[in-house]
């Protein structure tokens, strides 16, 4: 039996155990399990998969439900989260929400879980508004629309700037031998709030684990949302990361994703911007090596005038990594006087290493200014020869470049903390040490 | 009156395609369908050998098993293959010597062009193979180019004449199962172009092709092979316009490059097939395979000039196989009305220290769509191999659209690929700054676009810059001074 047989037939089961008063929410499962089964798992057929395949990581025999609790004690995990700063934290383990390791508000902003908001009326209002209405039909959002069970669930009342930035952290024991889960994130920002979010999937043991996460975000009239997304597992864990950003008038919406690890990464990151002036920015950064592979499969859609949209990816890549960028700008007819840049850096550093790049722009409106760049290329050796001829060694100089080559991606992020924590973990994959701080 | 963008899209809507115009020539033309006996006569019909029938009949039997392909952007009436004759030849077919033998209503249609035959013929040679229908009527200063050994004469005469030559080289560059198209041309391809230039010869003049559909209901399957010996420079023109016509004509042509050791190849089209229109209606389906194999040292130029058809398709492509090859490819897709452009190149490099650079320019206006579509893949022993790619478009009016779908694949650490594209409209300040200048926004307009297009049409030669900047102006009349 295949995967996608026995998730299919496993639905059933699911939908036995979890006996939520949604009935509205039941029939979006259902209609989601039949996309699922006709759709199917993206091939290497489809033009967005061309150069992803997802065979590898499909053909394990996942555990879906995983039995029994797993309690981890917080000396475990306190490494993997920003613990130097307070923070609301929302941790789940093997898909299941530990209440012990987190701490959730209800105080002005809501930071609690979906099993709770798809089943307390309380929340039905903004469950029936916002949920599942972004994340387009295919096959990986309809296989985690059917299984919807547990995830973050944040809503930022109107006017409200939250405290503490919220900490996502998904984490996954050895327990089970190999283990499929599926969160889903539903994150709204009303009119004039902000908030600052940190998500993180992280494998604790060398069981390979597949992550199917689903994140819908609505930012409102001039919100602001600050999304930050680390994604340095280990190797024998693979992510494939949906997320979809609903923007009104004047609102600003940032996701930095840090690429440092995992088997196979896939981020599907898309933008529709549904009012005017709107910024969005999305800033990558990703340095890889050995068999790793990092696909960046981004998507703007300006459907109104006056909005602008950023885009900033860099890739160092080793040994026999694959880097894959897909960007996609997509502007409309009356969306005049757009501002689009996308850029997509590369730096190869094995001629093993393999990149793909595609930024593409798809432009119906004439009065706008749409560009992209793309490069690869290697380390100048000209400035290499001036570091070395200042006594650096050629591992350091190296270093130096490399991070220097993706240092304005750290430039925007907003948090210290997080731009010390990314430092490091760069510091740490080019084997150096950086002699300054941020 | 000032005249402004509003007065110029307005001109450009109401232009109608000055060169339709039929030529009442009478044509042997063979029944609508295909069919492997369809195939067998178009073969005998043109006296060819047993081993080309079977070449034909194989790519035929591949191509039934293909798809039609869908993955460009572009959408129109699918053709009805069956509905299509595939072979139509002028009638009067004596071989020339002058041209005062030649049809003169022939003669008369050249003229209409612009492109008088006499006229290039005393100018500075000009040798002119002219296909009319797929039947070379005329070809011209045979004699001259016959001295340096160079062979320039159509592919059917070269498969009865050279079938050596052409043997070898047919089909090695864009193989008969290529593609959909590239496999049905090479099941019915009713003639072509076929050029040869010796070891170390320098061929002494521009070569030149004028293709042209003029038979209703006829598809033109045009197969050019170019085959540059080692050391050798030949620079090959090649130019089109059809007549109005109000149903959809298919044209899927084949070009095959091959340019040895050292050798030189600058290819150069200007294509100003019928676009349909202005409400959409007919046109020209343009759906050609064009490519080129660089060995070493070896250098190939595509540049092209799109201002016709309702639908293009087409992706001139350089292989470069062999060590310090070159690829070049400068384009500028003009679309207007409801005219399609899918267009860009392929820069595949597999030897060290290859180059490739990209110019390409979109214009579209009206209701159009133009799209860039390119590949530059450097593979793992590629080592130095640097690309430069520009892609630039320029939107008239809201209701056109311009988009670019570059693929980049690099696999090795020594490549250096950039790539950029900017997509933007005629600036007012721009448009300004000259009115200040006492320039009217008409001629302001022109200027812009000039210079907006001026990288590649510089890269045209002499003889071709006339024309090309003659078929800007019908596409974008009154901005193009």
């Amino acid at each position: 039996m295949d995967f996608k047989e026995k998730l299919v037939s496993s639905f059933l089961a699911f939908e036995e155990e979890y006996t939520g008063s949604n009935d509205d929410l039941r029939n979006i499962r259902s209609q989601a399990i039949k996309d699922f089964e006709t759709i199917g798992f993206p091939g290497k057929k489809e033009e967005a998969y061309k150069y992803t395949s997802l065979k590898s990581v499909l053909k394990e025999d996942y555990n879906i439900f995983p039995k029994g609790e797993n309690s981890l004690e917080y000396r475990d995990i306190q490494k993997y989260l920003i613990h130097e700063i307070d923070t609301y934290d929302l941790v789940f383990i093997d898909g299941v929400y530990s209440s012990h390791l987190s701490s959730t508000t209800h105080d002005k902003i809501d930071a609690c879980l979906m099993s709770s908001a798809i089943n307390k009326d309380q929340y039905k209002p903004v469950i029936d508004n916002y949920f599942n209405k972004i994340a387009p039909k295919n096959g990986l959002n309809s296989l985690n629309t059917a299984f919807t069970k547990e995830g973050a669930f944040i809503h930022i009342h109107k006017n409200t700037m939250a405290d503490k930035p919220i900490q996502i952290i998904n984490f996954s024991t050895g327990n089970e031998s190999s283990l499929f889960v599926q969160p889903r994130n539903l994150i709204v920002v009303d009119e004039n709030s902000h908030c600052q979010i940190i998500e993180r999937h992280q494998s604790l043991t060398e069981q390979p684990v597949l992550t199917n996460s689903v994140t819908e975000v609505f930012a409102d009239k001039r919100a602001i949302v600050d999304y930050y997304k680390i994604q340095n597992d280990n190797l024998s864990a693979s992510l494939i990361d949906n997320t979809f950003i609903e923007q009104q008038s004047e609102s600003f919406c940032s996701v930095h994703t840090f690429s440092l690890g995992g088997k196979l990464t896939r981020n599907n990151l898309n933008f529709y911007q549904k009012g005017e002036r709107i910024d969005s920015t999305m800033k990558g950064i990703t340095l890889i090596e050995g068999k790793q592979h990092v696909d960046h499969n981004t998507l703007v859609h300006h459907t109104q005038p006056n909005c602008e949209s950023h885009q900033d990816y860099k890739g160092i890549f080793d040994d026999k990594s694959v880097g894959v960028f897909n960007g996609k700008v997509y502007v409309d007819k009356i969306a005049q006087k757009i501002n689009a840049y996308q850029s997509n850096n590369n730096v190869l550093l094995s001629d093993r290493a393999t990149i793909n790049s595609k930024p593409q722009l798809e432009i119906f409106a004439d009065d706008v200014k749409c560009s992209h760049g793309c490069t690869i290329g290697q380390l100048d050796e000209e400035a290499l020869f001036y570091l070395e001829s200042r006594g650096i060694p050629k591992k350091e100089a190296r270093g130096l470049l490399m991070y220097a080559f993706a240092n304005n991606v750290l430039e925007s992020v907003k948090i210290p903390e997080i731009k010390k924590r990314i430092n490091k973990l760069i510091a740490k994959k080019l084997g150096i040490e950086l002699g300054f701080h941020l | 009156m000032a005249y402004t963008e509003d007065d110029l899209k307005k001109e450009l809507e109401t232009k109608e395609y000055e060169y339709g115009f039929y030529t009442d020539i009478e044509s042997d033309t063979f029944p609508v369908g295909l069919d492997e006996d369809i195939v067998r006569a178009i073969s005998k019909k043109k006296e060819e050998p047993e081993w080309m029938t079977e070449w034909r009949l194989e790519a035929f039997r591949h191509w039934q098993t293909l798809e039609e392909p869908d993955w460009p952007n572009v959408n129109y009436p699918k053709p009805d293959f069956q509905d299509i004759s595939y072979y139509s030849a002028p009638n009067k077919k004596p071989k020339y010597d002058s041209l005062d033998e030649v049809d003169p209503e022939l003669l008369d249609t050249f003229k209409k062009l612009g492109i008088s035959v006499d006229e290039q013929k005393k100018l500075a040679g000009v040798a002119v193979d002219v296909v009319m229908d797929s039947v070379s009527v005329t070809t011209t200063f045979k004699k001259n180019l016959a001295e340096k050994g160079i062979i320039f004469c159509s592919i059917s005469e070269a498969i009865r004449e050279h079938p050596e030559l052409v043997k070898k080289y047919l089909g090695t560059v864009v193989p008969k199962t290529d593609n959909f198209y590239a496999a049905l041309n090479s099941a019915v391809f009713s003639d072509g172009s076929f050029c040869y230039i010796p070891k170390g010869v320098r061929c002494p003049m521009e070569l030149s092709t004028y293709f042209r559909i003029n038979q209703a209901g006829t598809g033109q399957f045009e197969r050019t092979l170019v085959i540059a010996e080692p050391e050798s420079y030949v620079s090959y023109l090649e130019g089109c316009t059809a007549p109005m016509r109000d149903e959809n004509q298919l044209h899927a042509a084949v070009v095959e490059l091959i340019a040895l050791d050292d050798a030189e190849i600058k290819y150069s089209t200007v294509q100003n097939w019928f676009p349909g229109s202005k409400d959409g209606k007919g046109g020209v389906f343009n759906f050609v395979t064009k490519r080129g194999l660089c060995e070493k040292n070896a250098k190939i130029s595509w540049t092209q000039v799109e201002t016709g058809s309702a639908v293009t398709w087409k992706y001139p492509s350089c292989v470069l196989k062999g060590d310090n090859s070159i690829g070049e490819f400068y384009s500028i897709a003009v679309t207007n009305n409801f005219q399609q452009a899918d267009t860009g190149t392929k820069m595949i490099h597999l030897g060290k220290n290859t180059k490739s650079t990209i110019i390409s320019k979109g214009i579209s206006a009206g209701e159009s769509q133009n799209s860039y579509r390119g590949l530059v893949q450097i593979n793992s022993r590629a080592k130095n191999a640097r690309n430069f790619s520009e892609c630039d478009s320029l939107l008239m009016g809201n209701k056109c659209g311009a988009h670019t779908f570059p693929y980049i694949e690099v696999k090795n650490k020594t490549g250096q690929v950039e790539h950029e594209a900017t997509t933007s409209k005629i600036g007012e300040d721009q448009i300004f700054y000259c009115n200040q200048r006492g320039i009217d926004t008409e001629k302001a307009i022109a200027l812009i676009v000039n210079g907006f297009s001026k990288e590649v049409l510089n890269k045209l030669p002499m003889e071709f810059a006339v024309e090309a900047q003659k078929l800007l102006e019908i596409s974008l009349e009154g901005s193009v001074g």
